[in-house]
């Protein structure tokens, strides 16, 4: 099982509860189909992806990534018990979605960039150092149930 | 991964924030991967690895120096890049995945010191020319 510090615990509900979840969840999207744009492979009905502007502005991608960050808070709501709260999505994401999991590591690093950009010197190295324990740790989580 | 012409004017524009900074952006990024991949500490054993120490500062402005010369000849990489491919090959020989945490931490630099110059455009070729480095200096480990 993870083992969360007091610090480390402290160091991710901070955080959590300072991020707009809407636009953080949105850029860091964005950002994952623009600099990977392999990623863009599980997204064909989302309708204009054509140019990096264009992924910003898509109404879909924004939603989505909204989304996605939503769920992330549940692994910060349940910091003790991540792999359980994923383990419905991670079958969802193999046996429905069949994602690849390094889209989940590559994610996660974008997220990082995302919340280093949203909040400066605050995110110090090891505000960064912690939240990169947390993704991995939620990346993991969502690979679990691969078959 | 091939940096098109818009990849290099981008790279060049983006570097140009670190100018003037190299030490201080180099010993950061050093600092955030050692705290973020403690693995990474294995590779100097000899540092003094406190905050700011004499020695993380010296060799974070060589990483960061060497980037910037990268940059000024980014059209030939390989050239630029041969001496210190040699070396990470023969002598120094870091495992390959420890450029991506690096590059990783350099992105997180950035970011945090000039966000809205870090655009996802932006990103995107500053990433791919770091993994450009990073293939370069691996390319004669075997």
């Amino acid at each position: 099982m993870v083992q969360w510090s007091a610090e480390e615990k402290q160091l991710i509900t901070s955080i959590w509860g300072r991020i707009n979840v809407e636009e953080v969840g949105g850029d860091a999207l964005a950002r994952l189909l623009i600099v990977y744009p392999w990623t863009q492979r599980f997204f064909s009905n989302f309708g204009n992806l054509s140019s990096p502007t264009a992924i910003i502005n898509n109404p879909k991608v924004r939603a989505h990534g909204k989304k996605v960050l939503t769920s992330f808070g549940d692994a910060v709501k349940n910091l003790d018990n991540v792999k359980g709260t994923f383990a419905k999505l991670s079958e969802l994401h193999c046996d429905k979605l069949h994602v690849d999991p390094e889209n989940f590591r590559l994610l996660g690093d974008i997220l990082n960039i995302v919340l280093a950009a949203n909040l400066g010197k605050e995110f110090t190295p090891s505000c960064q150092a912690t939240w990169q324990k947390l993704v991995g740790v939620v990346a993991h989580a969502l690979a679990r149930k691969y078959h | 991964m091939v940096l098109s012409m818009e990849d290099k004017s981008n790279v060049k524009a983006i570097w140009g924030k670190a100018s003037g900074h190299l030490e201080e952006y180099g010993a950061e990024a050093l600092e955030r991967m050692f705290c973020a991949y403690p693995q990474t500490k294995i590779y100097f054993p000899h540092f003094d690895m406190s905050h700011n120490s004499a020695q993380i500062r010296a060799h974070g402005k060589k990483v960061f120096s060497a980037l910037h010369e990268a940059v000024n000849h980014i059209d030939d990489l390989p050239g630029a890049l041969c001496r210190l491919s040699e070396l990470h090959a023969h002598s120094l020989r870091v495992d390959p995945v420890n450029f991506k945490f690096l590059a990783h931490c350099v992105l997180v630099v950035f970011a945090i010191h000039h966000p809205s110059a870090l655009s996802p455009e932006i990103h995107a070729s500053l990433d791919k020319f770091l993994c450009a480095v990073s293939a370069v200096l691996t390319s004669k480990y075997r």
